[in-house]
Parts: C-alpha cells; sequence; structure tokens
C-alpha cells in the first residue's frame, strides 16, 4: 500500500451544497481527479446559510484552512444567495483576525455542480497556500 | 435525546471502496467508541440481503442511530432512510457517510490518505447521528406542469407519456421545425415506417393533446428555483412569417427568394433558399426565414403580405415542476483527410449517404458528384471506437453498424447493380437487428475486417478510389477494392449544447454525454433533483432505446409530480424565542417571507412560518443573538460534526 505523511499537509473543510456544489465534488471522484485527502466535506442546503461560529469552530478544533464552495448565480433559493456568502465570508474574516487567526486561510469560490476541475483546483492551490504558512 | 446504541456499517462496494480504503482498519477505528453499540463491514449495503440484515440488527438490538459509510448519499440515502424506517427507526436517525465520490475514488492515488479520511469521515458521521433529532417529512406544492427541451422523436415520446399521466407540457424546440434527426431518415430499421412518417404521426398526437403546448424556435435560457418549483425562461425567436399566411403565397415567396445556400438537412448535397422548409410535410407547416442568409431584399413580401421582418423575439417566464433534457446527438463530423475526408471526392458520411439515397431511390441510375455509382466501401467505427487517437471517442456507437446495413440493403434494392463491401471492426447488429446482416450477406455484400492497429487505408489515384485493408477474416491477407464511393459509418457525438448545460447545469460524463446519476438504479435521474434526461443526449441510442428511455423519464418525472405535491426534508428555520430580541434582520435575509412577529412572554420575537419556509438557511448567519437554527443542520449537528471529523484515535 502506498503511503504518504498526511501529517505534514493541511486539514481543509469544505462547506459545500447539497445541491450546487456537492455533485461537482462527487463528479471530482467519479473522473479521479484527485485533491489532498485531508479535505473533508461538510454539506448544507446553501452557502449563505453558513455560520461564521461554524467556522471560527473548525479552526479551534485544528483545521488549518476551510473553502467555502459557494452557489454563486447557480443558488436554487435566489440572486442574493451570492452577496449574502460573500458577506459571511468577510464577516468570518474580521472574526479570524480578532481572534489571531490568519483570514487567508478562509477561502470561497462559487462551484457550479460540474464544476469538478475548478473545486480540484482551488482545493489544491488552497492546501499549497496553507503549507506555505505552515 | 442523545443516541446511545449506535450500529455503523462500512461498505466494500465490491472493491470500489475497499480497493483503496482498509475498510477493516475503519471499522476497528471506530468500534470502540461508547456510543457504537456495533460495527462491521460489508460488500455491498445496497444489497438486499445486507439491508435485511441491517434491519433485523436495528430491530433485534433497538438501535437508535444509524451510520452506513458507502456511495454518494445522491445514490443511497434514501434507501438506507428506508432500510431505517422498514426496521422501525426514524430515517432522520440515519447519517450517510460518502466514501466513495468523495473519498476512493478521489483518492485512489493515496491508499493510506484515504484510509485516513474514511476513518474521520466515518468518527464526523457517528458525532452527527449522536446529536440527530426524529423528523418527520414535510409537503409542499408542486407544479404539475414539465418542460421537456428537445422535440425530436424523443422528446415528443416524453411530451405524450406525461400528458397521459395528466401532466402539463411545456415542449420546448430550439429548431424551427420538430422530428429532429430523425425527420432526414427514409425507411427505418425493424419497421418498414419512415423517419418522415413517425414524425408525423407523434406530431399529430401531440396537437390532438390540450395539455401540450409546443414552442419551436425556442430556447431555455434561465432556470431558478427547485424541484417542484423551478422558475424558467424561455426566448422565442421571431419565424418572420405570420400564422395566418396561405400555403400558395408562400410558395410564391420560396419561389422568388434569391438566395440560395447549402442545405443542411440534407448535409449540404443540394441548395434551399433562406425562406424554407426542410420538405413538404414538415410540421409545424410554416416557413421559416433564415436570417443569417436573408438579404432582405424584400421580393418575398411583394408576394407574399404575410412576412413579417417587424417580429421581434420573446422572453417568456414558465413555471414547472421538473424538465426533462431530450436534446438528442450530433453526427461526427469526419477530420479533414481522415478516411480521404474533405480532400479527396466521393467520400461521404452515413448521414449523407442516407439522403443521397432519399434523393435518388426513384432514379434509374445511382449518381453521386457526376459519377455513376457502382461499387461502393463502407468503413465502420468512424468516430467511435478511438483507442489510437488522444481524446478520441473511445464508446461504440453502436446504432451506425445496423443503420449502415439496413442502408446497404436499401441502396442495393433501389440500385440492383450496385457492389456492397463492408470495412468493419467487427460488426453488432445486436437483437432484432441481427437479420439485417444476414440478409446483407445473402445479398452477396463483402465483408472485410480489421483491427485498430491496421484500419482501412482510402487513397485516390486519378480517378480511381481504393481502399485497402488487412483482412483479418482470410489471415490478414491484403487485400484492395476499387470504389466509386466511400462511406464513413458515423457514430453519435453530443449535441453542441453550451448554453443549454451553462443554464441546467447538468453534469457531462467523460464522453461528453449528460450523465445520469447510475446507469441502472437511476437511469433517467441526475444530480439535480427534477431535472431528468433522456435518449440520445444521454448516450448513442437508437430509435427504439430512444423511445425507451424517453417513456422511462416520463414515468420518472410523473412519479415524483403527479400528485402535485412532494416530500421534503424537514429542514425548517426555528426560532428560539428566549434568545430573540425581535432585530427584523432575519426577515431582511428571508427571500420568503417566511419570518413573522409575535409576543412571546411579553416581548416582540420572530417566528418561522412554515409554509414560506425554504429550508434554505439564509437567515442563520444574520441573527446577532444565535436564535435561529436549521433543523438537520443545528449548532449542535454541524459543530459535532467537525469535531468527528478531526477527533484522534485514543
Amino acid at each position: 500500500m502506498e503511503t504518504k505523511n498526511n501529517n505534514s499537509v493541511p486539514k481543509i473543510l469544505v462547506f459545500s451544497t447539497e445541491k450546487i456544489s456537492d455533485p461537482a465534488i462527487d463528479l471530482a471522484g467519479l473522473l479521479k481527479l484527485h485533491y489532498p485527502a485531508t479535505a473533508y466535506t461538510i454539506d448544507i442546503p446553501c452557502s449563505s446559510a453558513i455560520k461564521p461560529r461554524w467556522i471560527l469552530h473548525a479552526f479551534e478544533k485544528g483545521f488549518d484552512g476551510v473553502f467555502i464552495a459557494a452557489d454563486g448565480t447557480d443558488c436554487p433559493y435566489g440572486e442574493s444567495c451570492s452577496e449574502k456568502t460573500a458577506k459571511i465570508m468577510s464577516d468570518t474574516q474580521k472574526m479570524m483576525k480578532e481572534k489571531g487567526i490568519d483570514p487567508v486561510r478562509l477561502k470561497m469560490a462559487a462551484i457550479c455542480s460540474i464544476c469538478a476541475e475548478a473545486f480540484v483546483n482551488h482545493v489544491k492551490s488552497l492546501a499549497v497556500n496553507l503549507s506555505k504558512s505552515k | 435525546m442523545k443516541k446511545k446504541k449506535i450500529g455503523v456499517y462500512i461498505c466494500h462496494c465490491g472493491g470500489n471502496i475497499s480497493d483503496y480504503v482498509d475498510v477493516e482498519k475503519v471499522k476497528n477505528s471506530v468500534k470502540d467508541e461508547e456510543i457504537v453499540f456495533l460495527a462491521t463491514t460489508t460488500m455491498f449495503a445496497c444489497a438486499d440481503s445486507a439491508q435485511k440484515e441491517i434491519e433485523n440488527d436495528i430491530r433485534d438490538n433497538n438501535l437508535d442511530g444509524l451510520v452506513v459509510a458507502s456511495c454518494s448519499p445522491k445514490l443511497h440515502l434514501i434507501t438506507f432512510r428506508a432500510v431505517a424506517d422498514r426496521a422501525g427507526l426514524n430515517p432522520y436517525n440515519y447519517v450517510h457517510a460518502n466514501i466513495r465520490e468523495q473519498c476512493s475514488w478521489a483518492h485512489s492515488d493515496d491508499k493510506t490518505g484515504a484510509t485516513e479520511k474514511a476513518i474521520q469521515l466515518v468518527k464526523g458521521a457517528i458525532k452527527r447521528v449522536y446529536e440527530s433529532e426524529a423528523l418527520e417529512q414535510i409537503t409542499i406544492p408542486a407544479e404539475k406542469v414539465m418542460a421537456v427541451i428537445g422535440a425530436g422523436i424523443g422528446g415528443m415520446r416524453t411530451a405524450l407519456d406525461l400528458s397521459s399521466n395528466d401532466i402539463e407540457v411545456y415542449l420546448i424546440e430550439r429548431e424551427f421545425f420538430v422530428g429532429g434527426r430523425v425527420a432526414q431518415l427514409g425507411e427505418l430499421y425493424n419497421t418498414e415506417e419512415t423517419g418522415k412518417e413517425l414524425v408525423t404521426r407523434l406530431y399529430n398526437e401531440v396537437k390532438k393533446r390540450k395539455n401540450i403546448t409546443l414552442f419551436t424556435g425556442a430556447e431555455a435560457i434561465e432556470k431558478s428555483g427547485s424541484i417542484g418549483n423551478f422558475e424558467i425562461k424561455v426566448r422565442i425567436n421571431p419565424r418572420y412569417i405570420k400564422e395566418t399566411c396561405s400555403t400558395e403565397s408562400l410558395e410564391k415567396a420560396i419561389e422568388v427568394c434569391p438566395v440560395e445556400v447549402l442545405d443542411e438537412f440534407n448535409y449540404g448535397l443540394n441548395k434551399r433558399k433562406a425562406i424554407y422548409k426542410n420538405y413538404d410535410s414538415e410540421y409545424p407547416q410554416l416557413p421559416t426565414i433564415d436570417m443569417d442568409n436573408c438579404t432582405k431584399c424584400g421580393e418575398c413580401e411583394k408576394v407574399c403580405s404575410e412576412i413579417d421582418f417587424s417580429m421581434k423575439e420573446e422572453i417568456l417566464p414558465l413555471k414547472v415542476g421538473g424538465i426533462i433534457l431530450n436534446t438528442g446527438f450530433n453526427s461526427y463530423e469526419p477530420k479533414k483527410g481522415e478516411f480521404g475526408y474533405d480532400e479527396i471526392e466521393n467520400v461521404i458520411t452515413l448521414p449523407q449517404f442516407s439522403r443521397l439515397i432519399e434523393l435518388q431511390k426513384d432514379n434509374k441510375n445511382f449518381v453521386y458528384n457526376k459519377k455513376k455509382i457502382k461499387n461502393i466501401a463502407y468503413i465502420y467505427c468512424v468516430g467511435s471506437r478511438q483507442a489510437n487517437i488522444p481524446d478520441g471517442n473511445k464508446y461504440c456507437s453502436r446504432y451506425c453498424c445496423t443503420s449502415n446495413i439496413h442502408k446497404a440493403i436499401l441502396a442495393k434494392k433501389y440500385f440492383p447493380e450496385i457492389n456492397n463491401f463492408h470495412f468493419t471492426r467487427g460488426i453488432r447488429t445486436y437483437g432484432k437487428q441481427e437479420v439485417f446482416y444476414d440478409e446483407s450477406s445473402k445479398q452477396g455484400d463483402i465483408y472485410l475486417q480489421s483491427y485498430i492497429d491496421h484500419l482501412p487505408e482510402v487513397k485516390q489515384n486519378g480517378n480511381r478510389i481504393t481502399v485497402k485493408i488487412i483482412d483479418y477474416l482470410t489471415s490478414n491477407k491484403e487485400m484492395e477494392v476499387d470504389t466509386d464511393l466511400v462511406v464513413l459509418v458515423t457514430g453519435m457525438v453530443p449535441r453542441e449544447n453550451k448554453d443549454l448545460v451553462n443554464v441546467f447545469k447538468v453534469p457531462l460524463g467523460r464522453d461528453g454525454f449528460f450523465n445520469e446519476i447510475h446507469m441502472k438504479l437511476r437511469p433517467v435521474e441526475t444530480v439535480i433533483d427534477g431535472v431528468y434526461i433522456a435518449g440520445a443526449s444521454q448516450a448513442p441510442k437508437n430509435i427504439m432505446e430512444t423511445m425507451s428511455s424517453s417513456s422511462s423519464a416520463a414515468a420518472a418525472a410523473s412519479a415524483v409530480l403527479s400528485k402535485g405535491e412532494l416530500s421534503l426534508e424537514p429542514t425548517l428555520a426555528v426560532v428560539d424565542p428566549d434568545a430573540c430580541n425581535w432585530c427584523d434582520k432575519c426577515t431582511e435575509a428571508c427571500p420568503f417571507n417566511a419570518f413573522t412577529k409575535v409576543e412571546h412572554q411579553g416581548k416582540q420575537v420572530a417566528l418561522v412560518i412554515e409554509a414560506n419556509c425554504k429550508g434554505c438557511g439564509m437567515c442563520l448567519p444574520v441573527c446577532p443573538t444565535n436564535a435561529i437554527d436549521l433543523i438537520g443542520y443545528t449548532d449542535n449537528e454541524v459543530e459535532s460534526l467537525i469535531d468527528g471529523l478531526m477527533q484522534q484515535d485514543k
């Protein structure tokens, strides 16, 4: 069995949405598009439902990074989703600063239901950036 | 009440999971957790026998929580909720861990990492199920209306079946005429009906149905909402001809039009005018004006007052409960020089050959490019089974063997003096179509066969075209045939649907066709709830298979929408009135007017109107006192899941 030392690989929590980004993450697996095995997904109905306290909780528990796979303009709940998710992002980054957590550890990108490759690229690049700052 | 007795099942999924994830190690990592009553691995958790065992375990041991770690919840969440339900456990005390799509498959390059991830995912699921609550599904009203995209034979079949199930249908066709590729076909195999006749029969039936509205020249350009309550916008392009126009004056208008362009319907074998119909009995029986080529010279307006260049496109908003994509296929267009295509004269494709027979079948001689055709060479698997081309089409298009042999039989029927030479890579006239192979052999057609490493060569020397092959059927003898016409038996490729894919966001497979959730278990459903696929938009299919999948999609959609209501997850926002101080921020955030102000113990607080709440959760992060939770995604559940993902072995 191939072995890799994952201790040095940053742990990333991904908030993804059931209808939009989750299918893309599943598709990445189906297409065997590899990304770090230390990225874990929690699915939620809509990216504008994420509470900043959940993100802060993830950092407190030891996650190195959090990635919000946002619905973007595809959100089935309405066009205001992008704006609201962006606000969650900026509010959380302010809270992170106050707690001494580097805001760059939180990233967000719109991931549509077929954006498998985009998802993989975002997670990989976040992992690389987090490794550099580790 | 926290769950105390949890059953955990870790699936091998054959080897799909266990080839990359050490499932025994996953089991051993969680089996001693205090709240885990039993942990076991299973070869196929979704198999009937395994489901039965899980049911028995739940009943025999009074389990109050269930975790299954297997494939994507998109595939089997419902299956295991049903298992829980049958065993008397509330389905919402079940948590699904995706250790296939998001673990074993995604990390097949890192088996140790995949195993570690699977352990953490299962631990997270255990923590979450510990916090889970028993819930009941909610029902919402759903539009008993479907949009069917594509009015080829598949789309019309789908529309008719939905209509028979008392579901209203908007049938939306991008072209100005119905029938798609089948309208271009002459006599069809397995029946002696022509493509046009089949299209006509379906169209006439569609027009009889009061609950089907057909839009031609129409494209879906926007989609929002979710299953049961989609809103789509359809752009209706102008035809520039009023419906009241008489056949006589239209014929005159076509006659006087001075513009002539290559006729796509006949694959460029002849020309048509800028104002046109593809064939006399085409539906709807109203020509259209091809504005890309029209010069607006005004000649047609002089003889037909019903032509109206001032017509504008319209945007039509429609409310539908679901959408079925039945958008058909394109024929593979060979590359320049591929078996002489576009370089050597008299090298044509199967669709062109099909039209050529149709256009010439009443003639005495079979002629192409002014050359009388005697010997015809057919080269199979063009655009299919391209193992030797990077990014080539690896799949077999499957319909083309039968289609071509059927055309060769027809060609011989109309022009008995021709000789057919078939350069194949193995014939696949499967099932009921095998009779055509037999008939073709009996009429004297010659079959030769090559492998991918020695494909036939097409060469031209002066007026002479030759096809050479190293023939496997005669112990690799080199054979050369002089030919007057080379027919490239082209396969199917996905329809050019880029805009449509962007609107509906339906995943494409590696072959570029629309992807179903599971080709055996959920063959016409996509990962977008309420969006279905059918026909050759999904994979190469012949007419019979297209009709079957079109009916299948209609049945699947009807099963969901025919009641006019849907059972949905009980994902609703809830307000803790003690924590709420009515600041109104939730009202501002909610796009569905799901909050109202009520009095609670002498103070104003927010209350969720359950009928309006869609469970999006947009109200959660805006509440300054954290008074709002989303059922199924409470702070306890989400945070304990996060804890589980980071929980280290003791």
